[in-house]
């Protein structure tokens, strides 16, 4: 088995990790494991330890990676795994499939319960920039981009709902 | 109001009139919020900065809540006024570094202070005496909603408020109940406590802040997960631990009664005497044994001595306060000096 970090070196070191009900399993060598517990001991704040976790359990091609960059600050995700400190607020939506497992190891949950600002817009400020549609007049189409953002976001519970609350759409369309 | 006003009192938290004032010190919580779309502080430019700054001060300038407030530039304060502030428990370690468009706005009485341009744009700190998360709650979350009406917050419903670092993500809310535990320590059961503690996912650190030793048997629970649970569950959580831990030192400090009276009262009174007659005393010193003094007061050993004066003290005896007081900068055995004669002070008149 080759190691899951660098690709290159047999895997010795094996870790489980149990988060939310899922098990994350990791495979990786020697040199790849003493390197982690290097930066582990010089980096001491909880966030700059969880930033270097956040590929954990996934395999993210090399030139993916350098590649991925916040449009709005110029952030890389390579900083962002570097200092554990995201750069604005359109870096959520730039790396949002690497944040969504990241929130869920550090929260246990990737899914907001709380308060809302008052003037808050959802129509606004949910959707990925460029995304025009008008929810009012498509229940069904509601359903499927929030389906969407479930998957990409990997809530796959609320995907779950989702798609079973398009099902049921779906079925009444045929029944009538 | 300005900052020399504060030196004439210390802030309203510290008085000992919340509940359950015997056992907890303060309540604290802080939201980290950021505007939309302009970078985090630390990803900022100085434009970006001036920006926030701006938009920020002119919310709060225009609500009448902040009138009496004090508005202040960090770069604008000395580094005696910045460590005076962060001793208050008003400011950060991090937010003392001079920065562009960085600035600290406190409240009258000291129950608010808002820091602008910290590592998120605004991070908003409510403090109330005792164990009282839920008025605590209160103030900071309408202080959250007055701002809202000006500011454009970044803000997803689905991961909630968005911030800097993904450990604040969601609610952006640090609930912290500032406990003090000597029995606990006394009686040595306090590691298997702190133990439990970071097993249920809370943080505990000492008087002086985040990376602080537990000096003075000071420890503050705090909140780890922000997203997933409402304010309210999260504050709940802390709330029914803290409560059990309440539980735990008072049947400690009973079970110390009953079993080592003669050996606790010597302790304290002890204290209590090397308080009221120094006149060269350190800063960890004074606060082992102001420890020993409020711990005296609860037990009905000290009664000379009322709880807010040993509250106030843990305040005014660090050095930026000292020299603040003395009007002058003072080196290392000066303060000791000055600090010894501040207590017999204090601790004569009560």
């Amino acid at each position: 088995m080759q190691c899951d970090a660098c690709g290159k070196k047999k895997a010795t070191v094996h870790l489980t990790e149990i988060v939310d009900g899922q098990m994350t399993e990791m495979h990786i060598c020697e040199d790849c494991a003493k390197e982690r517990s290097v930066q582990m001991e010089q980096q001491f704040g909880l966030a700059d330890l969880l930033a270097g976790l956040s590929d954990f359990g996934k395999q993210i091609k090399a030139e993916e990676k350098e590649k991925l960059q916040c449009p709005n600050c110029a952030l890389g995700y390579d900083d962002f795994r570097k200092f554990g400190r995201l750069g604005c607020s359109e870096c959520y939506t730039s790396f949002r499939s690497h944040l969504s497992a990241l929130l869920k190891k550090i929260h246990g949950s990737a899914h907001h319960l709380g308060k809302t600002p008052l003037h808050f817009k959802e129509e606004v400020d949910t959707k990925p920039s460029g995304e025009i549609l008008n929810d009012k007049e498509d229940p069904e189409q509601v359903l499927k981009n929030k389906l969407q953002q479930a998957i990409l976001s990997e809530d796959f519970e609320q995907a779950a709902i989702l798609r079973d609350e398009i099902r049921s759409f779906e079925n009444k369309g045929e029944g009538a | 109001m300005s900052l020399e006003d504060l030196i004439q009192h210390t802030g309203e938290w510290l008085k000992s009139t919340g509940p359950q004032s015997h056992i907890v010190m303060s309540s604290r919580i802080r939201l980290a919020r950021n505007l939309d779309k302009i970078p985090f502080p630390t990803r900022a430019n100085r434009k970006d900065l001036a920006e926030v700054f701006k938009t920020i001060q002119s919310a709060i300038t225009s609500s009448e809540y902040f009138k009496d407030s004090i508005f202040l530039k960090i770069n604008e304060m000395d580094n005696l006024d910045r460590q005076f502030l962060i001793e208050r428990h008003l400011m950060s370690h991090d937010h003392a570094a001079s920065g562009e468009g960085k600035a600290i706005v406190i409240s009258r009485e000291e129950v608010l202070s808002i820091m602008i341009n910290e590592e998120d744009h605004l991070r908003i700190q409510a403090m109330q005496s005792g164990f009282n998360l839920t008025e605590t709650w209160k103030i900071v979350s309408m202080i959250d909603d007055l701002l809202s009406e000006k500011i454009n917050y970044a803000f997803r419903s689905d991961w909630g408020y968005l911030t800097a670092c993904p450990t604040n993500t969601g609610t952006g809310i640090r609930g912290s109940v500032m406990l003090h535990l000597p029995a606990l320590v006394m009686t040595k059961q306090i590691n298997k406590v702190l133990e439990a503690i970071a097993k249920l996912s809370f943080a505990s650190r000492g008087f002086y802040g985040e990376g602080t030793q537990a000096i003075g048997n000071f420890f503050q629970i705090s909140n780890q997960v922000s997203l997933g649970h409402s304010e309210e569950d999260i504050l709940q959580n802390i709330n029914g631990l803290v409560r059990q831990i309440i539980e735990q030192e008072e049947q400690a400090r009973q079970a110390l009664l009953v079993q080592n009276k003669a050996i606790l009262e010597d302790k304290i009174c002890r204290s209590l005497g090397i308080l009221k007659n120094a006149h060269i005393i350190s800063s960890q010193e004074t606060v082992d044994l102001l420890s020993m003094v409020r711990l005296g007061i609860d037990s009905g050993i000290v009664k000379d001595v009322n709880t807010q004066s040993i509250n106030e003290l843990f305040i005014m005896i660090q050095p930026a306060h000292l020299q603040k007081i003395e009007g002058k900068k003072l080196g290392a055995s000066e303060r000791d000096a000055k600090r010894a004669a501040l207590i017999r002070d204090k601790l004569g008149k009560a």
